[in-house]
């Protein structure tokens, strides 16, 4: 109960102080985009090779490109209203559509790659801090100092190149077999194989970020007045650990997650690049190249939004992890 | 030095053994001296690229696709196209340095000036810097790279400046908590008692104070930059009139089933350049934090 009524007012402040951002957003990367030299027209008309200016200027109109760049942006904003993020020139379908025909891939892929690095980084830090400053620490930290230092991307082809050219465990791209027309479980299974090794390849980074902060948080809070009190009461090391100075801990650790919700789609474009994974961060830079800027906007939009109510999740879970912490 | 001031020759001496003692304290971490020395030998070849492999390492030069060690001339190898992988790694050490270290200080440049203008004054200016800092760190860093060098043309100083302008907030926020906490100190008091300009307060009284976490976060920017163009060249996004790390692993990815060696020697350079500078970032953070060193 107290939860939920934490979760009203995390979102309505959430909302008071997110729609503005949100607004400047969308305004900023209008403005933005138009500074990028070419439009969708000159795009289309490249590739179909036999433009002249009338059918330019009749697929500007079409697009309403040639309409001064205010009012462009009062009709995006209009569009906004009434929940419609515009029609992609370059696709020929509502940009909704397109958005929502990927989204489940970006957020599958998303969400295993952030609960991976979640629990492996924890993993790691927790038993670092355990071995503080002894051989088994010194080794794991240098590991995950690899982890942080690697192109994720690269990281990538190296497990092409280990699990699927040389051990020929898993799918090196894609996300299902094409052509294996499977249902029901068969298909789950086959899209799950499909996910790992993409998964692995966005999380080693946010594992080594993750790993470093829990080590140095658990280090820091160890050394509290109630870690002594909690050793004085007669409670087993594990149980210290787990309960009090874990638990603790993971408060800038989640913090620090939350933050890095948006770098973990700029690393799903060009990880699903490597994996040729239908997802929204390759949808974004297909847009860049073909000027198509309703597109790119929506993702922009969606992708703020997602950050914004990831961050709402954290703060319930702060608030769950450590009841002191009231919203303010 | 208290017992024996009036020996001029032992003050002198007093003055370069404390500094001794900063720099064995920064020599006596294994951690840092091997990021120094690593850091140390990249920039070095990176310096003499053109006397160790004179001419365009674009150049097509022997029999594409021979393995590392298969020929003495090219010890390296060679590309599907015959290009010499040694010569492109060690021009493509110089293309990754200058991006990093330039883009690190646009990124930083900006970071402080918001971070400090905000953090000293307060009140609106603060608030809408605040929410300008969120506005850039809501959108995906890398996206908005991608962006602004569709925007301008992919060469070397346009990505830099996107790279700096992606991501100077982190150090903006850094900033900011640095001066919101050094302003109410005494020293800032008699400066501003003294009549100081609010310009000579920030950048002579507490800008240096405010110092020591920024130079931390600067190397481990460094490195981010680095992997950013890396990623931006992979996609084929980089600036096409120089070899880089990243356009190698991105043309040698097309050879991956068969030569995989083509990508895994530049990557490893690219992880080995970043791991040598947040090997320097973490000795520079123990001995700035000495909170960490008790440990």
């Amino acid at each position: 109960m107290r939860l939920l009524s934490r979760a009203g007012k995390s979102l309505s402040r959430t909302a008071i102080q997110a729609l503005p951002v949100v607004l400047g957003i969308v305004v900023l990367n209008f403005l933005l985009l138009q500074l990028v030299p070419g439009d969708a027209a000159d795009v289309i008309a490249g590739e179909s090779g036999s433009a002249t200016a009338e059918t330019m200027a009749a697929l500007r109109k079409q697009f309403g490109l040639d309409q001064p760049v205010l009012i462009q942006l009062a009709n995006y904003l209009d569009h906004l209203a009434h929940l419609s993020l515009g029609f992609s020139p370059r696709y020929n379908t509502p940009v909704g559509d397109l958005i929502m025909s990927r989204l489940p891939f970006t957020l599958l892929l998303m969400l295993s790659a952030f609960v991976l690095s979640l629990v492996v980084g924890i993993a790691f830090g927790a038993f670092m801090a355990a071995f503080a400053r002894r051989w088994p620490d010194r080794a794991l930290s240098l590991f995950v100092l690899i982890l942080y230092s690697a192109p994720g991307f690269w990281v990538g082809l190296m497990i092409i190149v280990l699990f699927s050219v040389k051990l020929g465990w898993l799918p090196s791209g894609g996300a299902m077999t094409v052509g294996a027309d499977l249902t029901g479980l068969a298909r789950m299974g086959d899209l799950l194989t499909h996910l790992v090794l993409p998964s692995i390849s966005l999380a080693c980074f946010f594992t080594a970020v993750y790993a470093r902060l829990t080590r140095s948080a658990m280090l820091e809070v160890e050394r509290q007045d109630f870690v002594r009190a909690a050793e004085a009461k007669g409670l087993g090391p594990f149980a210290i650990q787990m309960r009090h100075v874990l638990r603790n801990a993971l408060i800038p650790v989640t913090t620090v997650a939350g933050l890095h919700l948006g770098n973990l789609l700029g690393g799903a474009i060009v990880v699903e690049t490597v994996f040729g994974w239908p997802g929204m961060g390759r949808l974004a830079l297909d847009a860049v190249m073909a000027r198509d800027f309703n597109v790119l906007l929506g993702v922009l939009l969606l992708s703020s939004f997602v950050v914004i109510v990831a961050n709402v999740l954290i703060d319930l879970l702060h608030a769950w992890l450590d009841p002191r912490i009231e919203s303010v | 030095m208290s017992t024996n001031m009036t020996s001029l020759p032992v003050t002198l001496l007093a003055v370069p053994a404390a500094k001794n003692g900063r720099l064995s304290a920064f020599l006596r971490q294994p951690t840092f001296v091997a990021g120094l020395l690593i850091l140390g030998v990249v920039m070095t070849l990176a310096c003499v690229a053109d006397l160790l492999y004179p001419g365009d390492p674009q150049d097509l030069v022997g029999p594409p696709l021979l393995w590392p060690f298969q020929k003495t001339e090219f010890q390296l190898g060679t590309d599907s196209l015959g290009r010499d992988i040694a010569a492109g790694l060690v021009h493509g050490a110089r293309v990754s340095l200058i991006i990093g270290f330039s883009a690190a200080s646009i990124g930083l440049l900006i970071g402080t000036l918001v971070g400090a203008v905000g953090g000293y004054f307060g009140g609106l200016a603060d608030n809408v810097l605040v929410r300008v800092t969120e506005l850039f760190q809501t959108v995906p860093a890398f996206l908005l790279v991608v962006v602004i060098v569709a925007i301008g043309e992919p060469s070397l100083k346009v990505i830099a400046l996107a790279i700096g302008i992606a991501s100077w907030p982190t150090i903006a926020r850094l900033v900011r908590a640095q001066f919101r906490s050094l302003r109410e100190q005494d020293f800032v008091m008699a400066a501003r008692s003294l009549g100081y300009s609010d310009t000579r307060i920030i950048f002579v009284e507490i800008l240096p104070n405010a110092l020591p976490p920024v130079v931390v976060t600067a190397s481990v920017m460094v490195a981010g930059a680095i992997l950013t163009e890396t990623g931006l060249s992979f996609l084929n996004m980089g600036d096409p009139n120089v070899v880089s790390w990243g356009s190698m692993i991105g043309d040698g990815r097309e050879m991956l089933r068969t030569a995989w060696f083509l990508t895994a020697l530049p990557g490893t350079a690219t992880a080995l350049t970043v791991l040598a500078l947040n090997l320097i970032g973490d000795g520079l953070n123990e001995i700035f934090n000495p909170r960490m060193r008790e440990r």
